[in-house]
């Protein structure tokens, strides 16, 4: 008895599975590149889904530079980067892209110091020392003096780095190419660099591994990497001389802060940005979405997912660790909606 | 073999005879569509690193340089990294191995035997990211704090093991690599040792030769071949392994004589970074170290081959 009703159950389930398989069909998006926000467009892309069960989009996080890539051979309706598309990369692609800044991330410094409780503040000099491999003890003076009554060990220091490329790697050396000459001039920022000093951890946890284990070490992860798995990390010196520790609201008001100048297509790097309150390694991460799609159903469905995206979608961010964009840019981005056609 | 199967052939009735034929066919076309992987594979490669081999030339191969922002390439710390960790790997895998399947062949009970072999051919099915993950873990604080204070204070005047020691580097991508080697070595060397007919231990042994001896001085020399195959074949696993290496390896593109230190290697390097390589030359770059890491799994494979032929020819005859 209780088998017939469990396979008439599981008939009924396969039926309907199928019949919303179909239905799905009616509109299908595929999509791919930044693993960063891969975890909030998930999301995103199943809530949209449940109130427009015709419009499916399937996400594929293989990667910034393989989002641009798939994009340019048009394999992909639209893509996701961690960085804006350079000129080069825009000059590849057969129809222009559009750039939406859907979320946004920060990076922190994290370190590991025996005998040391308070929480550090660095400064971009400190910063940009400790990285160049200028500055190689903790008890530099210029550590003490952003961190009076800290007794700082002699140890060395250990840089640990991001060892393979990443939009954090990015973020992080995009902030260190504006705060100094130096680096700029000596390293420069990519998504993966050519580093004077230091070890290489794989991803996030690698990272994290490596500075839990070795005493005197510093490194950055993610602000939600940091926050998910509760990791100390330091203070940072923004522009406007407020040592702040990074949350989501401090990130979202680096984008505030630099949406005043922010050029019309989005292609614009946050980190460094003024205000009071802006947390200075901050960035956006991106939709690419071609300014002309053939379909004109899916052009007319992906129009109405950005501007869902904007509103109800940003409620989602900050329960996953990400930090929402702000007004001002929400503001000018729906009307950069109307440009796809 | 050929001519008696010739002799033979007017009594095969015809049907098997074009049943043959297609079986034949058949088993071709697999062996061939194995070149035919091989030369499109190498065709890929050449063809996608173009970019790369037209910047660089040849300068790629002795570059120390991997710069993604200026766009300078540069292989040579990777195949050093790739070189040095897997010599490490067999240095210690071969002994360790060929003396476990040794023992299990020659002197363990035959539960015994079956048990710890069934446990072996479990080792080599762990997915190796699940070995990084341990190492990373386990491994490399060990290593920080026992393993490399303790070189350098034993053998700290060897070039080999000098400078700071953060866990990670050549020796302890060298030891997890070995670790992961290790069963297909104890596996394979195991199966040669055993398919050695008792006939020959039986004649050592009658002609007063101990136990020791027997295995020593007919036993193994009898199964070189399958020993020496199981050392190549680990020897292509160590080459070609990423996410064990990377986890372990410090990532850092430098050439040190000292195993303590952090390292690259080619596999990792071409993992890694290629997902967010971000211009043509940079991912040419990469395609290109796949070439090399294929260029120097057929040198050091020829060289096995070469190495094969030399000491079957010098040692005893096989049937």
């Amino acid at each position: 008895m209780v088998k017939t009703n469990m396979k008439r159950i599981s008939l009924a389930l396969a039926g309907l599975l199928m019949g919303s398989a179909t239905v799905a069909m009616a509109q299908s998006i595929n999509a791919a590149g930044a693993t960063f926000p891969a975890v909030i467009y998930q999301k995103w892309f199943d809530e949209y889904h449940k109130l427009h069960p015709a419009i499916q989009v399937n996400y594929q996080s293989i990667g910034s530079g393989g989002g641009i890539a798939q994009l340019t051979a048009e394999t992909v309706d639209f893509g996701a980067s961690d960085m804006p598309m350079t000129p080069d990369q825009m000059s590849k692609l057969k129809v222009p892209a559009l750039h939406f800044p859907t979320v946004l991330g920060g990076v922190v410094p994290t370190y590991n110091l025996p005998g040391v409780t308070q929480e550090l503040r660095f400064t971009p000099e400190t910063l940009a020392g400790i990285f160049l491999g200028e500055i190689t003890k903790w008890n530099d003076p210029k550590l003490a003096k952003d961190n009076p009554g800290v007794k700082f060990p002699s140890d060395d220091i250990v840089v640990v780095h991001r060892g393979e490329g990443s939009g954090t790697t990015f973020v992080w050396t995009d902030y260190l190419s504006k705060i100094s000459p130096d680096w700029k001039a000596k390293v420069g920022a990519n998504t993966s660099v050519n580093w004077p000093v230091g070890l290489g951890g794989r991803g996030n946890e690698g990272v994290a591994g490596l500075v839990k284990q070795t005493p005197g070490s510093i490194g950055y992860v993610e602000l939600i990497y940091a926050v998910q798995t509760k990791m100390a990390y330091g203070y940072v010196k923004n522009p406007a001389g407020t040592f702040l520790k990074a949350d989501l609201a401090t990130v979202t008001d680096a984008a505030a802060g630099a949406a005043k100048n922010m050029p019309e297509d989005f292609r614009v790097s946050i980190t460094n940005a003024p205000g009071k309150n802006a947390y200075p390694i901050s960035s956006f991460t991106w939709m690419l979405v071609p300014t002309h799609i053939a379909d004109a159903a899916k052009a007319k469905a992906i129009r109405e997912f950005l501007t869902w995206m904007l509103a109800d979608g940003q409620k989602f961010a900050a329960g996953l660790s990400y930090a929402p964009l702000p007004k001002e840019v929400v503001a000018k981005e729906i009307a950069q909606i109307k440009k796809i056609q | 073999m050929a001519t008696s199967a010739a002799v033979q052939a007017p009594a095969i009735r015809k049907e098997t005879q074009t049943g043959d034929m297609i079986a034949r066919l058949i088993v071709f076309a697999f062996a061939a569509s194995i070149l035919l992987i091989t030369a499109v594979l190498v065709y890929e490669l050449w063809h996608t690193s173009a970019l790369s081999r037209h910047k660089s030339g040849w300068g790629f191969l002795i570059s120390r340089v991997w710069d993604p922002v200026t766009e300078e390439f540069g292989a040579l710390p990777f195949l050093y990294g790739t070189v040095v960790t897997s010599a490490v790997a067999i240095l210690i895998s071969v002994p360790l191995g060929l003396g476990a399947a040794i023992f299990l062949s020659e002197l363990a009970p035959a539960r015994v035997s079956s048990a710890l072999t069934f446990l072996i051919e479990l080792l080599a099915a762990i997915p190796s990211v699940i070995y990084g993950l341990l190492a990373l873990f386990t491994l490399v604080p060990l290593m920080r704090i026992y393993g490399g204070p303790f070189l350098k204070s034993t053998l700290g005047f060897l070039p080999l093991f000098k400078g700071p020691s953060y866990g990670v580097g050549f020796l302890t991508a060298g030891i997890v690599l070995s670790i992961m080697t290790v069963p297909y070595i104890i596996s394979v060397s195991r199966e040669a040792l055993l398919a050695v007919p008792r006939e020959q231990r039986e004649a050592a042994l009658a002609l007063g030769a101990t136990r020791w001896e027997t295995t020593w001085q007919v036993v193994v020399p009898y199964a070189k071949l399958g020993i020496l195959g199981s050392i190549f074949l680990s020897l292509a696993r160590a080459l070609g392994e990423t996410m064990a290496v990377t986890m372990v390896i410090g990532n850092d593109p430098k050439i040190t004589a000292s195993l303590l230190s952090a390292g690259h290697s080619i596999a990792a390097v071409i993992a890694g970074e290629f997902s967010e390589a971000t211009t043509a030359t940079y991912q040419a770059a990469l395609v290109e170290l796949g070439l090399v890491l294929f260029g120097l799994t057929i040198v050091i494979n020829g060289a096995a081959r070469l190495m094969i032929i030399a000491t079957t020819r010098k040692g005893s005859k096989r049937p």
